[in-house]
């Protein structure tokens, strides 16, 4: 396995060392280099995504999907972009203008802060906290606020209804989110992501974790897609019903915030999951079988990492482009009376069999 | 028989009086002074062996200097003859009826649309306000004196009121007329518009929903926005080109309203259609209704957010759409009967092609059971919300397939047979439920059925001519027509006032999307925001069918 931390360290090396730079200086100019880095791959990865989800979803409706700017459509997406940029931003009247501006930075900078702490592949980490799992799950709830502002400072009534239909929402599916990411906390023993990640080096723990695990990892799909305000549960957007819900007064760049947003927090979701249950960047290792591991290890950790949030992605996209939304009620009744229950029992479960 | 009703109605009211010709019209024509209107209906509603709880339509007339309403009432459950009952005002000056909404529910909108276009106002009607054309329009367009410079074109924004006040007049107990106004919503209501643009309205629609949280509490329903006038433009064009205007009603029942004109014109001109145009428009018909419940589907599921249903649906309409731009030109207007019989004769490929389709969209319907009729969430949904009951379906006159899902037989094709359905053997499609899903359900075996009726008919087209001979210019007698046929979405009821010359005199279209309209008020009540879009998809109106 190739360690990425080679390039980094030699990086860190040259700036310090060979350039002889003062540790500030040093330090400043990694953070930028992180910094530019995440966000290119922030943007990218939106970008792959939109383009993925229009062809993918296409397929599924027999139609073919973007198919005229560029070969294959591929760069319908930059072209998107380009004109979301260049559009007007519409002042809305009696509209709280502070909030209302504010308010899709707290998505974007929700899910940014997340890509911190997502190990990409080995020695692709910006940040390692010893409390990683805690870390994450606080900042990718920051999203909420943003959704709940937009509805109140947009002066419409739909906003408002999708804005408190999506607070209600998220506030529930994240209790089981994050309890059953407990799950792989459990088992890995620690909530640091790279040692849950090493901890899953001889088998991951959707197979290592049998029953519980898989339960957890399931429910952690369903409520992950929760979070991600998509079809089935899409309530707070709604087409049908609130025309775009909590965004319909946004325009231009504003309004692609949200939309990209959208997409990265599927990636993240995906990209946890991936973590927490199906081995982050660790490639297949079967106990026993010391040449296929050996092969394994051969294909690049990034391309693990990414190959398996592609397929958790893809069960959410299948998912969003077969089912019908859900009615409120209905969201409410399937968290609070489902998969609530079944998580603390599952916990309560993993933990005995743990500690026996 | 009608000698019976006759008597009957005599002895209710004695101061009806029998009008002409009743015998061979198959109904009989009443005319009710104003006095005795309101409690002859109450007790053709309410007596044992009458029951007519049916109120087809209720359409005003400015005949010979006279205001007045004609009414069509059916029973359901006897088969009675139809009664046509003609109620006039003293005067021009002030006209004013005795409303019969609280004997049906379905005058309610009936006679805000006389009040609207005749400016006879129905005392005791609980909202006396315009219901197609805006509140400051100068005059009443269908009567005969409106001067048509009296509402210059505005070409400037007003600003519009949240909500505007409406009238009411209620007889006191001297037998005076007591006026009163009214906000329709209260000031500390929460009250949402959904349209006239919105994904979900179907059309250009206007919803004012009153709304407690999520729960639906009232709504009121704001039409007009695609208003043509074409009942007031009817009445300077030809029958020819009329028939053109009435596939502009219910767009997605075009083929079929247009049938609707051309039987009525041919009855009247007591003409013999041709055998082979007959099959033909029976077919063509069918096919417009499989299309037209296609969409249906397709935007029901679209609006309780399964986008992919909604494609496949169109997808499928397509191949009718194809099918129909071979042999007319057209694909959603077909413009293919005409009086007479059809425009001209069946492509080659015809028979074949709609052959081929009738396998396909067979295994298709398996298929969208599979992908939505079975999914737990759209099941369970569908299920939970949007009960009508049989009562309240005849009451506001909710016919076709969602007055079927409630246990209406209303089936026109049926009661009523016209074209070739004598000839065919299919089933009427209903349910006891009256849920959104039975509405639902109701929809897809009907393309079973109609499946069934072109295939008994596609191979059975007889040889020979497809248009009989008309004269150059058209006339219709002098008299009163009606006629009735079973579009996508209910009884679509054409009334002919003719003076003998080669334009009607009146015309008037009875929509049913208007009565689905109407019945949404007291299905919605108590449910969520998103029942109130599945139950109007599961209602699948049609808008420019409302405001003609």
């Amino acid at each position: 396995m190739f360690d990425f931390s080679v390039i980094t360290c030699w990086i860190d090396n040259l700036l310090r060392v060979e350039w002889g730079l003062p540790d500030f200086w040093t330090l400043a100019i990694e953070f930028v280099l992180v910094g530019v880095a995440l966000l290119t791959a922030y943007a990218l990865i939106a970008l792959v995504l939109i383009y993925a989800e229009r062809k993918i979803c296409g397929f599924f409706q027999c139609r073919i999907g973007p198919n005229r700017v560029g070969k294959w459509g591929l760069l319908q997406v930059v072209a998107d972009m380009i004109k979301i940029l260049t559009k007007e931003i519409i002042p809305i009247k009696r509209s709280d203008k502070f909030l209302f501006l504010m308010a899709p930075f707290f998505v974007i900078i929700g899910s940014i802060l997340t890509f911190a702490a997502l190990p990409f592949g080995l020695g692709l980490q910006a940040i390692d906290f010893n409390i990683g799992v805690v870390y994450i799950l606080a900042v990718s709830s920051l999203g909420v606020i943003g959704i709940l502002l937009a509805g109140w400072s947009s002066n419409n009534k739909y906003s408002l209804i999708g804005a408190i239909r999506s607070g209600a929402q998220l506030v529930s599916y994240e209790l089981s989110a994050g309890l059953s990411l407990m799950v792989a906390v459990v088992l890995a023993g620690t909530m640091q992501l790279s040692e849950i990640v090493e901890a899953q080096s001889d088998l991951w723990f959707i197979f290592k974790g049998g029953i519980f695990a898989f339960v957890a990892f399931v429910i952690y799909l369903i409520a992950g897609h929760a979070e991600t305000n998509r079809g089935p549960f899409d309530l707070a957007e709604a087409e049908s019903e609130l025309t775009a819900g909590y965004h319909t007064e946004y325009s231009g760049i504003t309004f692609g915030f949200y939309y990209v947003a959208e997409y990265t927090n599927l990636f993240i979701v995906a990209a946890i999951a991936t973590t927490m249950f199906l081995g982050g960047w660790m490639p297949l290792h079967i106990p026993g079988f010391d040449a296929f591991n050996a092969v394994m290890d051969y294909i690049p950790t990034p391309i693990w990492f990414f190959g398996k949030c592609a397929f958790c992605i893809f069960m959410a996209l299948w998912v969003r482009w077969s089912y019908p939304r859900l009615r409120i009620d209905q969201l409410l009744k399937l968290e609070w009376k489902v998969l609530m229950p079944i998580t603390l029992v599952n916990l309560a479960a993993v933990a005995v069999a743990v500690t026996m | 028989m009608i000698e019976n009703l006759k008597q009957r109605v005599l002895t209710l009211c004695p101061s009806a009086k029998m009008m002409g010709e009743y015998e061979e019209s198959k109904m009989l024509t009443i005319e009710v002074p104003n006095e005795n209107w309101h409690e002859l209906a109450v007790s053709l509603r309410n007596e044992k062996d009458l029951q007519f709880d049916y109120l087809q339509d209720i359409i005003g007339v400015d005949d010979e200097g006279r205001l007045g309403i004609i009414c069509r009432l059916f029973s359901t459950t006897y088969a009675q003859t139809p009664l046509v009952v003609h109620v006039w005002t003293d005067g021009r000056e002030c006209p004013e009826l005795l409303s019969v909404s609280d004997v049906w529910n379905s005058a309610n909108l009936y006679e805000r649309e006389v009040y609207d276009y005749f400016g006879i106002r129905f005392v005791n009607h609980p909202d006396m306000r315009r219901l197609f054309l805006r509140p400051d329009w100068v005059g009443y367009p269908l009567r005969k004196d409106y001067d048509m410079e009296s509402n210059p074109l505005v070409l400037k924004n007003e600003p519009v009121a949240d909500f505007e006040r409406s009238e009411r007049l209620e007889l006191d107990s001297n037998g005076r007329i007591k006026e009163s106004s009214f906000q329709l919503f209260d000031d500390k209501e929460y009250v949402v518009s959904f349209g006239p643009q919105h994904p979900s309205t179907h059309g250009v629609l206007q919803l004012r929903v009153s709304l407690k949280g999520e729960t639906v509490q009232r709504i009121d329903p704001n039409f007009g926005y695609i208003h043509r006038g074409i009942e007031k433009m009817c009445e300077e064009y030809t029958y020819p080109q009329i028939l053109h205007l009435t596939e502009r009603l219910d767009y997605l029942s075009a083929a079929i309203n247009r049938h609707g004109m051309c039987l009525l014109c041919e009855k009247a001109l007591q003409m013999e259609v041709p055998e082979r145009a007959v099959y033909i428009r029976t077919i063509f018909d069918e096919l417009t209704r499989i299309a037209s419940h296609l969409l249906g589907w397709a935007s029901m599921c679209n609006d309780m957010g399964a986008i992919t249903a909604f494609i496949y649906g169109m997808r499928d309409r397509e191949k009718i759409m194809d099918i129909f731009e071979e042999t007319t030109g057209g694909r959603l207007f077909t413009s293919y009967s005409v009086i007479g019989g059809v425009s001209q004769d069946i492509h080659p490929n015809f028979q074949k092609r709609v052959k081929d389709f009738l396998p396909y969209m067979r295994k298709m319907l398996r298929e969208y059971h599979t992908l939505f009729t079975n999914n737990p969430i759209a099941r369970q949904r569908m299920t939970s919300a949007g009960h009508l009951n049989k009562a309240t379906a005849i009451a506001y006159g909710v016919t076709g397939p969602s007055g079927r899902a409630s246990g209406w037989h209303n089936d026109v094709r049926k009661i009523e047979p016209y074209a070739a359905y004598s000839k065919v053997n299919f089933n009427e499609v209903t349910d006891t439920v009256g849920g959104s899903f039975e509405r639902y359900y109701v929809r897809l075996d009907e393309i079973l059925e109609s499946l069934a009726i072109i295939e008994q008919l596609v191979d059975n087209i007889p040889e020979g001519d497809y248009k009989a001979k008309t004269k150059a210019i058209i006339k219709l007698p002098e008299g009163e027509f009606f006629e009735r046929v079973e579009n996508a979405r209910g009884d679509f009821g054409i009334y002919v006032n003719s003076h003998g010359d080669k334009s009607p005199y009146r015309i008037k279209f009875r929509s049913p999307s208007m009565a689905l309209v109407s019945a949404l008020d007291p299905i919605v009540k108590g449910e969520k925001i998103a029942d109130l879009i599945m139950i109007g998809g599961s209602l699948d109106y049609v808008i420019p069918c409302i405001d003609r």
